[in-house]
């Protein structure tokens, strides 16, 4: 593997990916810790102008990175930039500070930051008049410190702690409107089940430190992919018939799958709509909810080269809840839940085209598709959400009953929402359609099963998409122009660029760029090859066509005849009530009460005994201080006669 | 007519303390209990003197001792009396037994 530093990184690359970093936080520090109604006014110019920096900065290192200094003998190299030690544990083991950047951390830090800072731009006009809207910017800053500094890790443990903050972060966010109880709710439940996946996580990486004595990612990769004395005990130690290696990467995928929102830790996504809508677009779209895909990424060489078992699941994880969620979201009616999920089924492409991957040249084609369609998902989701937001600003509701015929009042938002949804459908030229393209691709060479799943899904994803878009901007007949416009500049702005972004995004090599190993490779790209997922998402587009483009009763029809089906899909397969059975009955009842019982009357029990013991022996005791002076001096004198008598007797 | 010895100063010394003693724990004025700690006083006194008379006539030890005690036991008058009279203001009494609100 790729270890030495043979690459010199120029001077300035190494201060950006510092600044890149700090820029971030010193904006959050600034909003978050200075008084409410300082700098209120500005504080959308001082998140966007710290965001702006950031993103012409990671483009600087990235542009530098790929043409400049990333390459040695052909090869892309893992450059560890900046290393600081923090906390060490033993000689080998330390939590270190550091910058290490590759092809997937370069190309993560500029597609955080851009979106961010499309958001950023776009919350100016989508939050205005927000009386906390100083707050709502210093979480930004502080989500996409934690992001830039996820990817950016050096260390296992250094990802986890910024991880975390990112868990944090969302947290925040989607509690932002507070007074609102499913906010709150939402927000508790996403903590809930990402911190609940992120202990396997942190099992994980216990384990995997411990058998590769190392916490950092260089030297953990190449001791668990390589021969060595390192990687045969963890391939050799085994619990249940499973080695340890494969243990812990199946647990750290397990924390990959709660931030990913990979069944059955997704249901937190749908909930974390309750969020402001341009949150949702960064964090629970395009951003946070790739870090798990991110993390497989980041460790995918010990997981192709080392443990085939955990790459398995890896992918039918993926397929499986790609699927899962496309089913649900063509039943949904709130349209932020319709995108959550299908940022649910997206992810399950990505997860599962890197399950179904290998290591080095053409075998890594699932990487490298993985890889591109985070990329061009990025884009495309993120205005797919700033849309529905224009939409929601627009109507003052989620629901698609409220909306309907929009084209005409709204020709602007349309004509974005249209780019998306083409894009994320996969027609072609849009950017969707190629990264897509590279995943059946990566599909059909590995496995057939997944490639027919994933087919169609990708039918289910162009039927959805189109759904949601004839519902919201056609359906009924378009209403008189209203007076009332779609939204100012801070709005069209983000919106632009990201549908300009979604259309040619697509052009990007990737396989020339971003590969398993380094390496540059030839995709191989039929054409014959996409004419069915082609033909497939066409057919998609045509049944929504027919079924959503006016009003009719067809729908209706369809689902009445389906009945307890679609209930059951509109329900979204009764998950989120399969884990209330299980938290309240199962685990409330089974192992929460009699442990309260235990902790009440056996553990508290001794505790109160002791303690009524003894207040019931000083209750007793106590009257002896009756407070009266001669009392004291009567028993003082008669010990003391007494004592005299004693001591007479026995001295005598 | 028998020279008096020291026993009977110590006999006559035991009594004044008894009496001292007897007083404290019985009266419940607090005047009266404090000229009973002036007896129990001064019977200790009447040990010193008749100690150092009779064992040690050639040091003055017991009998500056004597006087450290009256000494005092004039400024221990003077305290006990301003406690008498604080607690007077605060009970209006100066019966011991209203006194015993300093308990458990």
């Amino acid at each position: 593997m790729i270890l030495n530093i043979t690459a010199v990184v120029p001077e300035n690359v190494i201060i950006f990916s510092k600044l890149i970093l700090v820029l971030p936080f010193l904006s959050f520090l600034l909003l978050g810790i200075t008084g409410i109604s300082k700098f209120k006014n500005y504080s959308g110019i001082i998140g966007i102008t710290s965001m702006l920096i950031t993103f012409v900065l990671s483009a600087m290192v990235a542009f530098k990175y790929f043409f400049n200094f990333g390459k040695a003998e052909d090869v892309f190299q893992k450059i560890l930039i900046y290393k600081k030690e923090w906390l060490s544990f033993s000689e080998n083991i330390s939590i270190d500070m550091g910058i290490l950047i590759d092809p997937i951390s370069v190309m993560m830090i500029v597609v955080v930051s851009f979106v961010s800072l499309m958001v950023h731009i776009y919350s100016a006009w989508y939050m205005k008049g927000d009386k906390r809207i100083k707050v709502y910017y210093s979480f930004l800053s502080l989500f996409t410190f934690s992001m830039l500094g996820l990817v950016l890790a050096s260390n296992l443990f250094q990802m986890y702690v910024f991880w975390e903050l990112v868990g944090v972060s969302s947290f925040l966010l989607i509690g932002y409107y507070y007074d609102k109880p499913q906010a709150v709710a939402a927000a508790k439940k996403a903590f809930i089940v990402t911190r609940f996946a992120d202990l396997g996580f942190l099992i994980g990486i216990l384990i995997l430190s411990y058998y590769s004595q190392s916490l950092d990612f260089i030297t953990t990769i190449d001791r668990l992919t390589s021969e060595s004395e390192f990687y045969n005990n963890s391939i050799a130690a085994s619990f249940i018939g499973i080695s340890a290696l494969t243990w812990a990467l199946v647990l750290i995928f397990v924390g990959g799958a709660g931030k990913s929102a990979m069944f059955p830790l997704h249901i937190w996504l749908p909930d974390a709509m309750e969020g402001p809508t341009p949150v949702s677009a960064l964090i629970h779209a395009a951003t946070m909810v790739v870090a798990g895909v991110f993390l497989v990424a980041r460790l995918f060489p010990v997981y192709a080269l080392s443990s085939y078992g955990a790459l398995n699941v890896v992918a039918f994880t993926g397929i499986f809840t790609s699927l899962f969620a496309a089913l649900i979201a063509c039943t949904q009616t709130d349209i932020k839940r319709v995108l959550a999920y299908s940022t649910i089924s997206q992810i399950g492409f990505m997860i599962f085209s890197l399950g179904i991957s290998g290591i080095g040249g053409e075998n890594g084609h699932g990487y490298m598709a993985s890889m591109f369609h985070l990329f061009t998902h990025a884009m495309f989701k993120a205005l797919l959400f700033l849309g529905a937001g224009a939409v929601i600003h627009y109507i003052h509701s989620n629901e698609m009953k409220d909306m309907g015929g929009l084209r005409k009042t709204m020709p602007f938002t349309n004509l974005c929402f249209l780019v998306a949804c083409l894009a994320i459908a996969g027609i072609p030229p849009f950017s969707g359609f190629f990264s897509k393209e590279e995943i059946l691709a990566a599909a059909w060479q590995s496995n057939k099963t997944i490639f027919f799943a994933a087919l169609f899904t990708a039918f289910l994803t162009a039927f959805y998409m189109f759904r949601l878009y004839f519902k919201i901007f056609w359906y009924i007949e378009p209403l008189k122009a209203k007076a009332k416009s779609e939204g100012n500049l801070y709005m069209i702005i983000p919106l632009s660029l990201l549908a300009f972004l979604s259309i040619f995004a697509g052009f990007v090599p990737f396989n020339k760029i971003i590969t398993s190993d380094g390496k540059a490779f030839e995709s191989s790209f039929h054409f014959t090859f996409s004419l069915l997922p082609i033909a497939v998402a066409v057919t998609g587009i045509l049944i929504s066509l027919y079924l959503f483009k006016s009003k009719n009763n067809k729908p209706a029809i369809i689902s009445s005849t389906f009945g307890s089906l679609i209930k059951t899909v509109r329900n979204k397969f009764y998950i989120d009530e399969l884990y209330i059975f299980i938290t309240q009955k199962v685990i409330f009842s089974l192992i929460s009460k009699p442990s309260t019982w235990i902790d009440k009357n056996i553990v508290d029990g001794a505790v109160n005994i002791t303690g009524n013991a003894t207040q019931t022996f000083s209750e007793k005791i106590k009257k002896i201080q009756s407070g009266n002076t001669q009392n004291y001096a009567f028993w003082y004198i008669s010990a003391l006669i007494i004592l005299i008598v004693i001591f007479t007797y026995m001295y005598y | 007519m028998r020279e008096i010895g020291i026993e009977q100063l110590l006999v006559v010394s035991t009594i004044l303390f008894f009496i001292g003693i007897y007083g404290f724990i019985t009266r419940r004025n607090m005047v009266t209990m404090l000229m009973s700690i002036e007896l129990i006083l001064n019977s200790v006194c009447l040990n010193f003197i008749s100690f150092n008379k009779f064992l040690h006539p050639d040091k003055l030890d017991g009998i500056f001792f004597t006087l450290f005690v009256i000494t005092i036991a004039a400024a221990e008058a003077a305290v006990a009396i301003a406690i008498i009279i604080n607690l007077y203001r605060s009970f209006k009494s100066i019966d011991i037994e209203q006194a015993d609100e300093l308990k458990y």
